[in-house]
């Protein structure tokens, strides 16, 4: 492992995001001057955002979602940013965090004192098999897609190969989407911000309302394992362990750290970074990890000086259930194979020794993909400053981390955030 | 995809052919032209036997499109007898029956059809070996 170093603090200021959801009257130029917009008022001290130099923009595919390509300078534009550069940033799932990282160096460099990260997503607009084949291409399309993997294909080849290694049963994954889904009920920013129980009573209301006969689900654990309700999408995942299709966007500001007090006494520090690449899944040796992760989490560890035991709270790359526990793992959290049980232990849980996802995570916050990594640190931002709300982890947040991945993790990206002082 | 895509591929889709290292030996499906092993671009072409057994699958309900006629389908990752995972479909079974770790051989199959000519293209699935190994 090669320890790498910043070449200079870096420091977040600001950060906005627009409402998590499906906006059929919206455009993703809509959706990021909602985030900047947000942003621009959440600089404690004020700024005047011509003094923004440069945008880095997290989007996977606004070419296929929406048929339009070259984002990068249209979102600048739209937020009044020209003609500074605009640099559009392709990683599939992870352009968020890639471009946050981008931002970072950006900084660290010298070469830039405010820098604005943005990630947009538009999703909704599309038939969701053409979503499905859009997310798909993230994928080897010469080799992958052909089969008829789909993305949640991937990941439910994932679970059951961890299932077969480790013993985990389906029921342990619904733990993952019962505890996000009580985490996003308490975000008012979440797309599906509903726990379980109540989306279970809603639909009986719902059912009585139209005169039909009302479900007669006798626990959460009947109402999961309804076909009806809870439909198959790649055995052993179902709908509720799949994050869903949202549009959405998000924004940081980044300062370089010697400057950060002009603009807020309560910045947030970016003290290490990682980012590492691999192989599609028929290349891989072990798909119960992501070797990526684990690339990338080693190297922001050893930039920031720390290990995962000092890491306080995370938000993990939950697309879908699975990932959340092999990210948990891959994270060093928890030893290999015992993810799983941490999860329907508590210990991931909002009052546990490790809360996971107090968002919601992408499950039930949801996932514009280009978005999602900024997003991520939106609520870290939120929860190390003390205003994450009714969803308030209590106690000190010194350090949290952040973990983003692309595709089946041929990208993944981590960040570790210090709150200083 | 384009139809033509698939044609280039023929020789993977309908023989399963990969490469070799000619420095190392590490052998490679789909066919790599560079080693990963051992960074050499000296590779040859690689023909594989198409026996393994099943890694890791699913059985997939929601599909992409051109794949729906099969739906609920088995894919899955079957892990050669020369080492290389490859990524298809399970065919011939009941989903109940299939197990990890099962012995598996490549059976030539409609992969899925396009347009309005329905122009079908083939390629490899994979099949439960009833007797033998």
């Amino acid at each position: 492992m090669t320890q790498r170093k910043l070449g200079r603090g870096v420091a977040i200021v600001g950060a906005g995001m627009s409402k998590f959801g499906a906006f059929p009257d919206k455009t993703s130029r809509d959706l990021f001057v909602e985030a900047f917009k947000e942003m621009r008022a959440s600089i404690d001290k004020g700024f005047d955002p011509e003094i923004i130099e440069t945008l880095y923009l997290g989007n996977y595919s606004s070419d296929l979602f929406e048929k339009q390509g070259h984002t990068a300078p249209i979102m600048a534009d739209a937020v009044g940013l020209t003609p500074r550069p605009a640099t559009r940033v392709e990683d599939a799932c992870a352009s968020g965090g890639v471009a946050l990282r981008l931002g970072v160096l950006a900084v660290a460099s010298g070469m830039y004192d405010v820098v604005l990260v943005g990630g947009v997503e538009r999703m909704t607009k599309l038939p969701t098999a053409e979503v499905t084949d859009t997310l798909g291409s993230a994928g080897d399309t010469l080799y992958e897609t052909p089969a008829g993997f789909t993305f949640p294909g991937f990941y439910a080849a994932m679970a059951t190969a961890y299932m077969h290694r480790y013993g985990m049963t389906p029921e342990h994954l619904m733990s993952v989407a019962i505890k996000n889904h009580a985490n996003g009920a308490l975000n008012p920013k979440a797309q599906f911000g509903v726990s379980i129980p109540d989306w279970m009573e809603q639909r009986v209301q719902a059912a009585l309302k139209k005169g039909k006969p009302a479900p007669t689900w006798k626990s959460i654990s009947d109402f999961l394992h309804d076909d009806a309700a809870n439909p198959m999408i790649a055995y052993p995942l179902r709908l509720f362990d799949c994050s869903p299709i949202t549009d959405g966007a998000a924004c940081l500001l980044l300062v370089a750290a010697e400057r950060a007090r002009e603009f807020t006494d309560q910045p947030i520090h970016i003290i290490g970074v990682g980012q590492a690449s691999d192989a599609a899944l028929h290349y891989r040796a072990d798909l119960t990890t992501l070797r990526a992760a684990r690339v990338a989490v080693q190297d922001a560890y050893a930039m920031a000086g720390v290990t995962a035991r000092d890491i306080r709270i995370a938000e993990v790359h939950d697309c879908f259930t699975i990932a959340e526990v092999i990210a948990t793992e891959d994270m060093e959290f928890f030893a290999p194979g015992t993810g799983f049980k941490m999860a329907q232990e508590g210990v991931t849980a909002r009052d546990g020794a490790k809360p996971i996802n107090t968002s919601g995570g992408l499950k039930s916050k949801g996932h514009p993909v280009g978005a999602s990594g900024v997003a991520q640190t939106i609520e870290i931002w939120k929860q190390m400053r003390g205003e994450a709300g009714a969803r308030q982890v209590k106690g000190d947040i010194p350090l949290a981390l952040t973990h983003n991945v692309g595709g089946t993790g041929q990208t993944a990206v981590v960040h570790i955030y210090e709150r200083k002082g | 995809m384009d139809l033509a895509r698939h044609w280039r591929l023929k020789d993977q889709r309908y023989r399963l052919e990969g490469t070799v290292c000619a420095e190392c030996g590490a052998k490679f499906f789909p066919p790599r032209q560079v080693c990963t092993e051992c960074k050499s671009t000296n590779l040859k072409p690689h023909e594989f036997a198409g026996r393994g057994e099943l890694y890791s699958f699913t059985t997939v309900s929601a599909p992409p499109s051109g794949h729906e006629e099969f739906v609920p389908y088995i894919v899955g990752m079957v892990k050669l007898d020369e080492g290389p995972l490859v990524e298809a479909q399970i065919t011939d079974v009941n989903p109940a029956d299939v197990k990890i770790g099962q012995r598996v051989e490549m059976v030539t199959r409609k992969l899925r059809a396009y347009g309005d000519d329905g122009v079908i293209v083939y390629g490899y699935k994979f099949r439960p070996i009833v007797n033998g190994s």
